[in-house]
């Protein structure tokens, strides 16, 4: 694998390995419980016992954040794998057999992803309505198009290389040439979009929860936290500070892992 | 181009036909009787084909009826009266302050490329380039805002009443927008000169005695602004997109805050119409990014 700019590697990794470290600790603790109010302890500025602050109901904002981090980032990881999962499927075989079907799923994909994905998805909400699993659908299937894009690209690329050939000569089936051989070869293409992938869907998902329409109460989110800290932003601005930062934190760690790993690194 | 809008509009237009419930039930409220129900899908022609109503509903928006909102009681023309036009004015603003900020800022870091100030911005991009415009305006509203009192949120002042006004309200959110864009812009085009600048057509135009100015203006430039010109090009699509989210921010009564009040409302006509719109601006954008490619640089051929 080759990793272009190591210094981009190397700072994407950082950043990116603190914030799973402090979202898969969040997972099993946190200072105190994110959703435990406190009528003693309302709008508190940050200070030791609660590092950044408390919000309008007493609740410690660092653990807040913690959780909302967490969710954010498993809807991001379930939608970038419904997106990959049906991608290579669909990019594997059309781009493995070409013909007719190739045709009328590259049109398709070509008007699909020329639109913001936030539309499509504001679309879908419209449709079937809001709340985590149904964001995680709407998102998946939004990424499908651009992952089976570069997948189709690059297995239509690889299977007039020699060893597919060699393969197919000691006799092995179509599956099992584009799985087993052709799928570990495009792996190193695919890392860089799938961590683009995983920003667009923590962008997305954390856009649509501000806006309201994204995951619900009592699901936390960092864009759920955004539209409540709004509210507060004279008497408490760290309160959005905070679940903003962490977005930012998310987004350009895995951002800078992409470039590091050969991709451009451009969100869109 | 025309059949991808017709398909955009006949999926659009099927699709607000599938969603479970039937809007008479939800307009009739407690007046409801299946007689009068019926009665009022005859009225609003939904016992109609399917493509019959997507024919009347297409020549009626390329006319410019685009039909009754469900939930203002008046039509969809009318609710969307002057709400496109600050949503334009805002994708504008940030579209033409992208390229403000990024074309000069992307040429003075390839100058100094590997310098201190290079290093600096290069670094600051990468953070730009990962805050969510929604977070952005959310900054500004407290920094310019409440701090600073630079403008008052959530005030707005419409274009008619003073339109001096009306872009001031207009350049934060067009800030939020633009930023994020600008740092990926920028990016794009320092590396795409650094890729010219080590050619062998541009020692030749060294060694003819050009300055370092004229090498960038008369040879480099044509060459590395092409990739950015395709790129600003298709952004205004996802800036016309960022501008529903931050328009949310700043509350400001354009599109964005209509589509997202009619979602709510389940008011579908307005849906419909709005995200039509939207998506008929952005094909058209993207098939206008193709042809400047294309004539800017002859070699690239549309299909």
């Amino acid at each position: 694998m080759r990793i272009r700019h190591n210094k981009n590697f190397t700072a994407g990794a950082v950043i990116a390995a603190f914030m799973l470290i402090v979202i898969l600790v969040g997972m099993v603790w946190t200072p105190y419980d994110p959703n435990a109010m406190n009528g003693k302890a309302k709008m508190l500025s940050p200070c030791l016992a609660h590092p950044l602050g408390t919000d309008n109901f007493g609740r410690d904002i660092l653990s807040r954040v913690v959780e909302g981090a967490g969710a954010t980032a498993l809807i991001a990881a379930a939608t970038v794998a419904i997106g990959l999962a049906a991608g290579l499927i669909i990019g594997g075989v059309t781009g493995y057999y070409g013909g007719w079907l190739d045709e009328v799923i590259m049109r398709l994909n070509d008007a699909v992803t020329a639109f913001p994905s936030i539309l499509l998805a504001l679309v879908l909400i419209a449709l079937f309505g809001g709340g985590k699993y149904k964001i995680i659908i709407a998102l998946g299937v939004l990424f499908i198009p651009s992952f089976a894009r570069i997948v189709r690209a690059e297995v239509a690329r690889q299977k007039s290389l020699d060893y597919v050939a060699s393969a197919r000569l000691m006799g092995a089936g179509d599956m099992r040439i584009l799985f087993l051989h052709i799928l570990p070869n495009i792996v190193p293409v695919l890392l860089p979009s799938v961590a683009i992938g995983f920003n667009n869907a923590v962008l997305a998902e954390a856009s649509m929860s501000y806006l309201g329409v994204g995951v619900k109460p009592p699901d936390a989110s960092l864009g759920r936290m955004l539209n409540e800290a709004q509210g507060y932003l004279m008497s408490a601005p760290w309160y959005a500070i905070s679940a903003g930062a962490a977005i930012i934190l998310l987004v350009l760690g895995f951002g800078l892992l992409s470039e590091g790993l050969g991709g451009d690194g451009h969100a869109s | 181009m025309a059949v991808t809008l017709l398909l955009i509009s006949l999926l659009a237009f099927l699709a607000f036909q599938i969603i479970p419930g039937d809007p008479t039930t939800k307009l009739l409220g407690s007046d409801y009787t299946p007689e009068r129900a019926e009665a009022l899908r005859h009225e609003m022609g939904l016992d109609r084909n399917v493509l019959v109503r997507y024919w009347d509903w297409l020549t009626g928006f390329v006319t410019g009826d685009m039909g009754e909102s469900y939930s203002y009681g008046m039509s969809v023309r009318q609710v969307m009266e002057g709400k496109g036009a600050v949503t334009a004015a805002l994708s504008l603003m940030a579209w033409l302050l992208v390229i403000a900020i990024s074309i000069p800022l992307g040429i003075t870091l390839s100058r100094y490329q590997g310098g201190r100030l290079d290093r600096v911005f290069v670094a600051m991009n990468q953070v730009f380039m990962a805050i969510p415009p929604f977070f952005l305006g959310i900054l500004f509203t407290y920094i310019f805002g409440l701090v600073l009192k630079l403008f008052m949120p959530g005030g707005f002042v419409g274009p008619d009443e003073s339109f001096g006004g009306f872009l001031g309200y207009l350049v934060f959110p067009a800030l939020a927008i633009a930023i994020p864009k600008a740092a990926m812009v920028t990016k794009l085009l320092r590396s795409s000169i650094l890729g010219q600048m080590g050619q062998d057509y541009v020692r030749t135009a060294y060694s003819r005695g050009n300055s370092r100015w004229n090498v960038l203006k008369k040879h480099v430039l044509r060459n590395a602004l092409l990739p950015v010109v395709t790129f600003v090009a298709m952004t205004l699509a996802d800036i016309v997109a960022g501008s529903i989210v931050v328009e949310q921010v700043f509350v400001l009564p354009g599109l964005g805050r209509l589509l997202l009040a009619s979602i709510g409302n389940r008011d579908y006509p307005v849906v419909q119409c709005i995200v039509v719109i939207i998506a008929f601006v952005v094909v058209f954008m993207n098939y206008l990014a193709d042809v400047v490619t294309q004539t800017i640089d002859p070699r690239i051929r549309l299909d």
